[in-house]
């Protein structure tokens, strides 16, 4: 185990590499002069020789990238000119405040999809089934972004059971419960549409488990039903549902973007979406690298831990 | 003796293997070890084997489908290999196949006609006119309703798919035929069905089979020789009826032992584990010392070769102490397992 | 095609979303010739009205522009980037894939790490920074919404290609002659196109959503085009005041995508083969049971000495309209320390007979009509599921055909074992541990301490079957049930298995109901024998008796197409044609149309078993070596 997970360690070090290729090559595609696009029109002349040099522009590509590749690795991501402040400080400040959205978010979705997938597979064409399948269904056709206004306009602004916007109360705010005041309305919209995905294979997981001639096996010996299926059953679709929970996560740190702009909350997805306005384009690439990244070490502990919990490919 | 249409000479095959980017380089497995073998033309060679013991890889390298770490086949001479790369057509007009599974050998969205045009067209040039007249001898060959050609696989029973898989086979017009499994997946009453008409086309179109199965009894109804494998080599070769008159080698006579025969004696088991060796690491010597009472020591050192028999020289049996007299299961000994 | 459009009209949700979706393009299509106000006029003096104001029916927006024309105009837009994206993803996605499948190797590798590497982005991050580079409008929203999703295609087309490009049908191709790009196109490709027509149509709602979001974040459409996203996100400033400039917008992307979702699923359902066979859906913890009352009562007194009678069991199988009658009235005994062979074909019933008598004949499609199992007088079909489960794997175990499959495969054998052990018997975890590694040691398993800790795939065919038969003998039933246990196995561990069979039913005294289409292995283990035709018991009787003198006719020709080992001349005699569809059978013997003594009467009424010698019963008109049965047996 201890190996193979030094392995899967080191094996992400190409993914890495070719994540910053990309990164750079997406970003070496803008048309024109990229110290132009960076710096804006109104950029003076002796701004943008001191960017060409930074950035190494004159130099061919090949020795631009390791350039490049060489300050990221030194936590240099450039400096943002539209916040006039270090690119890596921003993108860690704001990436904290998604953390804590995505992350509950994620935490909501798996617990919500994995339970309603296992009612509706046990109770299959029952009512619960037929009212939890037209759930998922609502679920992953509901936009976001409009959901999180419906949200607001009903729990905010007619019931003013939550606070509409931020992450923090303007004055006196920033305390755990503040913060948790503010999370449950993005939170719960961040988290519909990956729960109805999961809930959903959940269900046909079940199900085809269910068919599997171990169950019959498990029945045979005399086994209750809910051993059958939490035991039994659930063991086996677990194991196929990391992988679908990994992708998820991406969704929802996807998703967050949408949430972040409704709710004004001040994640990196926000930041992004500004950015991108304003052509600030170090601060676009620093985003998506630094959030690129640490998805890849999450799919890495998915990956491992479905590793651990599956004898067969444990090999 | 006839001059032999194969001559297969140290045929290997491994699979895998290989560096990795970290950790320790694979090992590869030997799926087939340094085969040598003669088919005379119009001869039934049956092999035998059971699961493992690489007779399906040596039957996808003989028509084309794998091809050889080691080793050659020669077709009357000319090196299959070569004649591969000369036209990949031409060894498919020589040499055909006829698949275990009879339904998954049969695209499910294809009807029977398109699946039997194929060869026609692509190996036999055949269009038109020409086209539908074969077809039509084709389905006559082998017993089939002519109104059958416009259905798919799906309505038909295993027999009736089979049978298609031998038309299709055919409709190359080969000289040999190497039939993988061709009965396994078949009850009983239709295992004999197909048995009877490859007998039958046999004779029709003067065909050679190479017949592999894992079932002795069926070997042997049909074979006039019989090869038996284990792990990956021929370890006994001999006429159909001297092989199971007198078995050499320990192991086909374990073979023999265990075949359950309707109101026969009873069966013998094995007290050990019967085991194969790991093929990651294969032992030293024969593969089958592990499990067999006659071994000795040399047996574990290196591996036997195929050698005539002392005594009768159109028996080869790799094996250093091989069994002599004739193979009769002990009547007596109820079924027990012996202890450890 | 016809059969997919009924499929799909009977599914009520998909054809309600086929029907809203029909509506909303039939409304955007002919939008252009429909009598609306332009949607890019501002009117600056009407802005904000709020919906059904006159000469706007669903108001207007901040600059005074009709909300109905540009909801009209926006879906338009939509509609069309979300299906041009799916088109454009599905297109280099799919090709990706099955390119990448079909040849394998270094190609796929190579294909399939450059997909991981976009995978390696969040979803939306990678459609932002490509934004972020092309700029913002609505072509690049849809570029950036394509590219994002060719991972997606890419890796769900290169499963299945792998998949079938493995099927042997694919090798039969290339013996055919055809090169490989006469395989893809005609081979390959109709079999992954269902596939590619599912994954779209799941995906085009999604990616309408993708593009209405970078649209909203004012990354998509630009001014003074719209489409909904951007709509949506020009309304959210006046979120407060003028709510409907934004909920209009995002109720028609709700019910747009809502609609495709259902007509998707609707499709997918309708082109997944697995769906018609119901293996879709979850088996009932006991077979279901509907037999009429009256039935139930047995006629003749069960056999005192019987530890199992079965009497007259019924088992069908209702696959929609159809029918199939796997267990068509089986009844037998056992005796105790009896081992009894149920022979027969595949399809005849063996195993479907076998698994009813504790009810674990998958329901749905199973269904036990009529008859009786009773266990020492018990009458099993009339159980609670609670009570059968107390009989399950205490008094009645079962060991299965194939070992690999009817094993957990994420536990390990000892604490299957355990499992078993505790479920009947109140001993603790440390006493049962050590049970289970006795029993692994009585059914001959080198080292059981450590094997117990082994997980099956670890383990060989014959020691997996070994570790089944040990959970079987876990609470020392008195009846065994072998469902072809040694089938997949080789033959020199079948030999194995039946010596061990045979070994425990010599030292534990067990009953064994033994499962199998090998004459050769009935008459190594088995006492008496059951030969099944058509879901009935055509013959029963010692084994040693019938193998000799078969009274019925398809016996005797069953035994005589098998080939026996050592007589090579005596060429194996097939039966002509096949047996009845159990959805259709015949009226009278269901073997009279492959029979060759058939006359008349063979095929009108029921044909009873009727009794020919001591303990033989068979069900024939006209058995083998009788003159006249009637005047020998009696009529049961």
């Amino acid at each position: 185990m201890l190996r193979y997970a030094l392995r899967r360690l080191l094996m992400i070090l190409p993914v890495l590499l070719g994540l910053s290729l990309i990164v750079f090559a997406i970003m070496s595609l803008i048309p024109g002069d990229p110290a132009r696009a960076i710096l804006g029109s109104y950029a003076t002349p002796e701004n943008l020789a001191e960017l060409r040099a930074d950035l190494g522009l004159d130099l061919p590509a090949p020795q631009q990238y390791l350039v490049w590749l060489g300050n990221i690795l030194q936590g240099d991501l450039g400096r943002s000119y539209s916040l006039n402040r270090p690119v890596l400080d921003e993108v860690l400040e704001r990436f904290g405040a998604t953390l804590i959205l995505a992350g509950t978010a994620l935490v909501i979705c798996i617990v919500v999809g994995v339970a309603a997938g296992i009612v509706s597979a046990v109770r299959q064409y029952g009512w619960s089934d037929r009212i939890i399948t037209l759930l998922v269904l609502v679920g992953i056709s509901v936009p976001a972004f409009w959901l999180g206004m419906l949200m607001i306009l009903a729990f905010a602004v007619e019931l003013r059971w939550f606070p509409a916007s931020g992450m923090t109360a303007v004055y006196g705010g920033g305390g755990v419960l503040d913060i948790l005041h503010h999370l449950v309305l993005p939170a719960l919209a961040l988290a519909v549409v990956a729960a109805g995905v999961i809930a959903r294979l959940t269900r046909s997981n079940m199900l085809e488990v269910m068919r599997q001639d171990y169950i019959r096996t498990a029945r045979a010996k005399g086994l209750g039903e809910g051993r059958v299926v939490m035991r039994h059953a659930f063991k086996v679709a677990l194991v196929n549902l990391i992988p679908v929970i990994g992708v998820q996560a991406g969704f929802v740190i996807g998703g967050a973007v949408y949430i972040e702009t409704v709710f004004q909350w001040p994640g990196i997805g926000r930041m992004l979406v500004n950015a991108i306005s304003t052509r600030d384009l170090l601060l676009v690439q620093g985003g998506v690298l630094v959030v690129a990244a640490s998805y890849v070490l999450f799919n890495l502990f998915a990956d491992l831990l479905q590793h651990w919990l599956d004898p067969r490919i444990r090999a | 003796m006839k001059p032999p249409l194969l001559e297969i000479r140290g045929l290997t095959r491994t699979f895998g293997g290989g560096r990795r980017w970290f950790g320790p380089d694979r090992p590869g497995v030997q799926a087939v070890q340094g085969i040598d073998m003669d088919v005379a033309r119009g001869d039934t060679l049956g092999i035998v084997g059971e699961s493992g013991c690489g007779k399906s890889t040596l039957a996808r390298m003989l028509v084309g489908l794998d091809t050889p770490t080691a080793g050659t086949i020669h077709y009357r001479g000319e090196d299959l290999q070569n004649l591969r790369r000369l036209d990949r057509h031409a060894l498919s007009r020589r040499i055909q196949y006829v698949f275990q599974d009879p339904l998954s050998s049969l695209n499910p969205r294809k009807r029977i006609r398109e699946i039997l045009a194929a060869p026609l067209r692509h190996l036999r040039g055949l269009e038109d006119r020409e086209l539908d007249t074969r077809l039509g001898e084709l389905m006559e060959v082998v017993n089939l309703r002519p109104e059958f050609i416009s259905r798919y696989p799906h309505e038909f029973s295993g027999g009736q798919a089979q049978r298609i898989g031998i038309a299709r086979a055919l409709a190359a017009e080969p000289e040999v035929l190497v039939l993988d499994e061709p009965v396994s997946a078949l009850d009983v009453s239709i295992q004999a069905q197909v048995l009877k008409l490859l007998r039958r086309l046999k004779d029709e179109f003067d065909l050679t089979y190479l017949f592999i199965s894992h079932d002795l009894s069926v070997v042997e109804t049909i074979s006039d020789r019989i090869a038996v494998m284990y792990f990956g080599r021929v370890i006994e070769q001999a006429p159909s009826r001297q092989l199971f008159r007198s078995p050499a080698h320990p192991y086909t006579r374990l073979l023999l032992g265990s075949a359950p025969i309707p109101g026969g004696p009873p069966i013998q088991a094995e007290s050990g584990d019967a085991e194969l060796p790991d093929p990651l690491a294969p032992p030293p010597g024969c593969a089958f010392a592990p499990r067999c009472p006659r071994a000795r020591d040399d047996c574990r050192e290196s591996v036997p070769p195929l050698a005539p028999l002392a005594d009768r020289h159109d028996q080869l049996a790799a094996c250093r102490y091989p069994v002599e007299g004739p193979w009769r299961r002990r009547a007596t000994q109820a079924v027990a397992e012996g202890r450890e | 095609m016809m059969a997919f459009l009924t499929l799909l009209a009977r599914n009520r949700l998909a054809a309600f979303g086929a029907i809203v979706l029909a509506l909303l393009l039939l409304l955007v299509l002919i939008t252009p010739w429909l009598p609306l106000l332009d949607p890019d006029v501002t009117q600056p003096a009407n802005r904000l009205r709020p919906p059904f104001s006159p000469d706007h029916l669903l108001g207007t927006d901040a600059l005074g522009r009709d909300i109905l024309s540009r909801l009209l105009w926006g879906t338009r837009i939509s509609l069309a980037v979300g299906i041009a994206a799916s088109l454009v993803a599905a297109l280099v996605g799919s090709l990706i894939g099955i390119v990448a499948g079909y040849f394998g190797g270094r190609t796929d590798n190579l294909m399939m790490r450059g997909i991981d590497m976009l995978m390696a982005f969040p979803y939306i991050l990678l459609a932002l920074a490509i934004v972020a580079v092309l700029g913002p409008g609505l072509m690049n929203a849809l570029y950036a919404i394509a590219i994002v999703n060719i991972p997606f295609f890419a890796r769900n087309i290169r499963g299945v290609t792998v998949g079938i490009a493995h099927r042997e049908f694919i090798d039969a191709a290339r013996l055919s002659g055809k090169g490989n790009l006469r395989i893809l196109t005609s081979e390959l490709l109709p079999n992954v196109l269902p596939v590619i027509v599912i994954t779209m149509s799941t995906t085009v709602g999604w990616m309408i959503l993708e593009t209405a979001g970078l649209s909203f974040l004012g990354l998509g459409a630009q001014p003074p085009q719209a489409d909904l996203g951007s709509m949506l996100g020009e309304g959210r400033k006046m979120m407060l005041n003028a709510p409907h400039v934004a909920m209009l917008p995002g109720l028609v992307i709700f019910i747009l995508v809502m609609s495709i979702n259902l007509l998707g699923d609707g499709i997918r359902d309708a082109l997944d083969p697995r769906l018609k066979s119901g293996a879709l859906s979850r088996p009932a913890p006991i077979t279901r049971i509907r037999r009429q009352p009256g039935h139930a009562d047995s006629q003749d007194g069960p056999d005192d000495n019987a530890l199992l009678t079965v009497d007259e069991l019924h088992t069908d199988f209702e696959v929609g309209e159809q029918t199939y009658r796997a267990v068509n009235g089986v009844s037998f005994a056992i005796r105790p320390n009896e081992c009894l062979g149920l022979v027969g074909e595949s399809g005849s019933g063996k195993s479907v007979t076998a698994l009813s008598l504790l009810g674990l004949v998958a329901s749905p499609p199973g269904v036990i009509t009529r008859g009786r199992v009773s266990l020492a007088k018990r009458d099993l079909l009339g159980l609670s599921a609670g009570q059968l489960r107390k009989i399950r794997g205490k008094d009645v175990a079962y060991v299965f055909q194939d070992p690999l499959s009817t094993l957990h495969p994420l536990i390990r054998v000892g604490d299957q074992l355990i499992e078993a052990i505790q479920l009947h018997q109140p001993l603790s975890k440390v006493e049962a541990r050590k049970l289970a590694v006795e029993l692994l040691g009585q059914v001959r398993i080198p080292n059981p301490a450590q094997r117990a800790d082994q997980y099956p795939h670890e383990l060989s065919g014959g020691m997996r079957q070994r570790v089944g038969i040990a959970m079987a003998l876990a609470n020392d039933p008195q009846l065994i049930i072998a469902d072809e246990p040694t089938t997949a196995l080789d033959v020199t561990v079948q030999a194995q298995i039946l010596a061990l069979i045979q070994n425990l039913r010599d030292t534990q005294g067990t009953a064994v109901l033994f499962i199998t289409h090998d004459f050769g292995v009935v008459s190594q283990v088995c006492d008496r024998v059951a030969v099944m035709y058509a879901g009935r018991i055509v013959e029963i009787g010692s084994t040693a008796e019938i193998l000799d003198t078969p009274r019925h006719p398809y016996t005797r020709r069953l035994i005589d197409c098998v080939p026996r080992l050592g007589e090579p001349d005596n060429e194996p005699a097939a039966i002509p044609g096949l047996p009845p569809a159990a959805n259709a059978l015949p009226e009278g013997c269901a073997f009279a149309d492959r029979c060759d003594l058939v006359e008349p009467a063979c095929r009108r009424g029921d044909i009873e078993l009727i009794a020919t010698d001591a303990d033989r019963r068979v069900r024939c008109i006209k058995p083998l070596g009788i003159a006249d049965p009637t005047t020998q047996g009696v009529t049961t």
